[in-house]
């Protein structure tokens, strides 16, 4: 039994510590993060805060809650987070349903996939993108957030393989009984697969909260700025500009800077715990099939 | 008896009619439930596609797509004449690949060893902490490393007490950066790769184990001959579909770490068409540059998805 010799054991041991170190290392930073974001401006400016506030205080999260600016683009973050992941799901659940008919039931089946397969593999670029939302009128409106990503063509696929394992007799009772093929989406596939959907739509939310780089190009006025680009300006473009001398005044200190990184960080920790209950077996329909 | 089971037959039959007619009838509600997501497709993918005929012109936006002159190759000779294009091109391939072996090398080795922890509680409280970098933005991300890489940020504060040396611009010398791109990406992303190898260690049929232990081999030779061969299809699917990614670093990464400074070692194709096209409103030539971006990945990915499946049997529908 391998488990009894003495290197072995060693080996254990070792390896519980390394795993444990490496584990608590990635979390770190983000933790050295809080820590500067809660203490005082000096000492944060001096680099002396490692792992412990130096003169705690909350003041820079009530300078960066009472930012106009801060709280608008939470507001815009939260919109598009809520109605951009309902329409999504709604759009991509029911396009999947329809395409995990066998080609006997729904004969367009693989035109359709065809149709969307295709946008994975080639796709018109960031310039031709930018002036469709432009001619199409969309600019500074939350639409040019929503709109353009709605439709994740990786998504059906994986719903639809989702669906085609749900076997087909619960469907056929529901047909017997006078049902459509929506109301079999609604009130057999969708409650079947509330974990599938319930992974899917945890991810398109996530990916809303992080989006910057739509609001960055789409949007000019900065009340329409969601969090994510608002923070890209002015943490990320704000430090590139740094050797010029006159940004350095408008430039908000250390400790501010570090609470609305962690304030953006946030919703991403809360909603964590769900994710990872229900990604492992996500990325695992995706990854791995037999 | 004999009257109840005349009376069922055309029963059974009607119902069967009837789910027949309600299962193949209504293709219509079928091609309804895809249509907003072809409306959707056609708008914002199809439609800038035919965009890039903008390569292939001079594209003012007062007169338009099909008003612009057109001029042919101009904007791919100047490309490839450009000096500046290939040092792009090659830092692109060079985070590209760097990034690919490394993220391929360091969650195998970090599974394996994961896969020793027996404390299923430590194996999970390890799990979460790793994958969670993932989920958080390259804004959030890059945040947190110019705080941490700046010169009074906690590295350099660590090295100059810790070790004595002087302060290292993680960010603004090339070769520096080049470290910090690569060493950030497999911060981010090395826990969540190692889900597939985890799941592909979960299949392994314990039965193999038990023979081996049986024969007396220890559990370093059970890793070379039974864990490690075990893994090498899943290696060989993820490599070969990393083939696709291979003209692409990362523009979020890179766009929210580089700087100016840094442009010879760090900027990529991405990076490049950003500036090119939004920013100095050059959209044909930024246009000309993505498309031969697009046409190599188009290639890449279409071959990577065939040697998979030659190779391997992998489909992804």
């Amino acid at each position: 039994m391998y488990h009894k010799t003495l290197s072995y054991r060693i080996f254990t041991i070792f390896n519980n510590v390394l795993l444990t170190a490496l584990s608590i290392a990635c979390l770190l930073p983000l933790f050295h993060l809080l820590m500067v974001s809660m203490s005082s401006t000096a000492p944060a400016n001096a680099g002396l805060v490692t792992f412990w506030p130096i003169g705690f205080t909350m003041e820079a999260y009530a300078k960066t809650f009472n930012n106009a600016n801060f709280l608008s683009s939470l507001g815009v973050s939260v919109q598009r987070t809520v109605i951009g992941t309902a329409l999504a799901m709604f759009v991509n659940a029911i396009a999947a349903y329809a395409l995990s008919k066998n080609t006997r039931i729904f004969r367009a089946r693989n035109a359709y996939l065809w149709y969307f397969v295709v946008t994975m593999l080639f796709t018109g670029g960031l310039i031709p993108n930018y002036i469709l939302v432009l001619k199409l009128g969309l600019m500074d409106t939350l639409l040019a957030l929503i709109l353009p990503g709605m439709v994740t063509v990786y998504n059906i696929i994986l719903l639809v393989n989702f669906f085609r394992t749900v076997p087909a007799e619960l469907e056929e009772a529901a047909f017997i009984d006078g049902a459509g093929h929506f109301r079999s989406f609604v009130s057999i596939y969708l409650p079947v697969s509330l974990p599938a959907i319930a992974t899917i739509a945890l991810f398109t939310m996530v990916g809303h909260w992080n989006a910057y780089f739509d609001g960055l190009i789409y949007i000019k006025e900065s009340k329409n700025l969601p969090l994510a680009s608002f923070m890209q300006t002015v943490i990320v473009q704000a430090d590139m500009t740094k050797f010029d001398p006159t940004m350095v005044a408008n430039m908000s200190p250390r400790t501010v800077r570090a609470s609305q990184i962690f304030i953006g960080a946030l919703p991403i920790l809360a909603v964590y715990p769900f994710l990872q209950r229900f990604f492992v077996k996500g990325v695992i329909i995706g990854a791995v099939k037999e | 008896m004999d009257a109840n089971t005349v009376q069922q037959v055309p029963l059974k039959t009607a119902a069967r009619a009837k789910k027949k007619q309600s299962s193949y009838k209504q293709p219509w509600m079928l091609h309804l439930m895809v249509l907003p997501a072809v409306l959707l497709v056609f708008v914002f993918s199809y439609l800038p596609m035919s965009g890039i005929v903008m390569a292939f012109q001079d594209y003012k936006s007062a007169l338009g797509i099909t008003g612009s002159p057109w001029v042919g190759l101009k904007h791919f000779r100047y490309m490839f004449e450009n000096e500046y294009f290939l040092q792009i091109t090659w830092n692109t391939l060079f985070f590209a690949c760097t990034k690919i072996v490394m993220n391929l090398v360091i969650p195998f080795i970090f599974a394996l060893l994961l896969n020793e922890v027996r404390n299923t509680g430590l194996k999970r409280s390890i799990q979460t902490l790793v994958y969670l970098p993932h989920f958080l933005s390259w804004v959030i991300l890059a945040g947190i490393l110019i705080d941490l890489l700046g010169q009074t940020g906690l590295v350099n504060q660590m090295l100059s007490h810790v070790f004595g040396i002087k302060p290292i611009f993680f960010l603004g010398d090339g070769n520096w950066f080049r470290f910090t791109i690569i060493f950030s990406d497999v911060w981010k992303e090395f826990g969540f790769n190692t889900i597939v190898f985890l799941a592909a260690l979960a299949g392994i049929n314990p039965a193999l184990y038990e023979a081996a232990e049986v024969d007396g081999a220890s559990r370093l030779k059970q890793s070379f001959h039974i864990t490690i061969p075990s893994l090498v299809p899943v290696i060989v699917v993820i490599g070969t579909l990393a083939l696709g990614n291979v003209m692409n670093a990362n523009f979020d990464q890179v766009f929210n770490l580089y700087s100016p400074l840094i442009y010879q070692q760090g900027d990529i194709i991405d990076t490049f068409v950003y500036r090119q096209g939004l920013l100095s409103g050059q959209f044909s030539f930024a246009t000309a540059v993505n498309l031969f971006k697009s046409m190599i990945s188009l290639i890449l990915i279409v071959t990577s998805y065939r040697l998979a499946y030659r190779v391997a049997g992998y489909r992804i529908f």
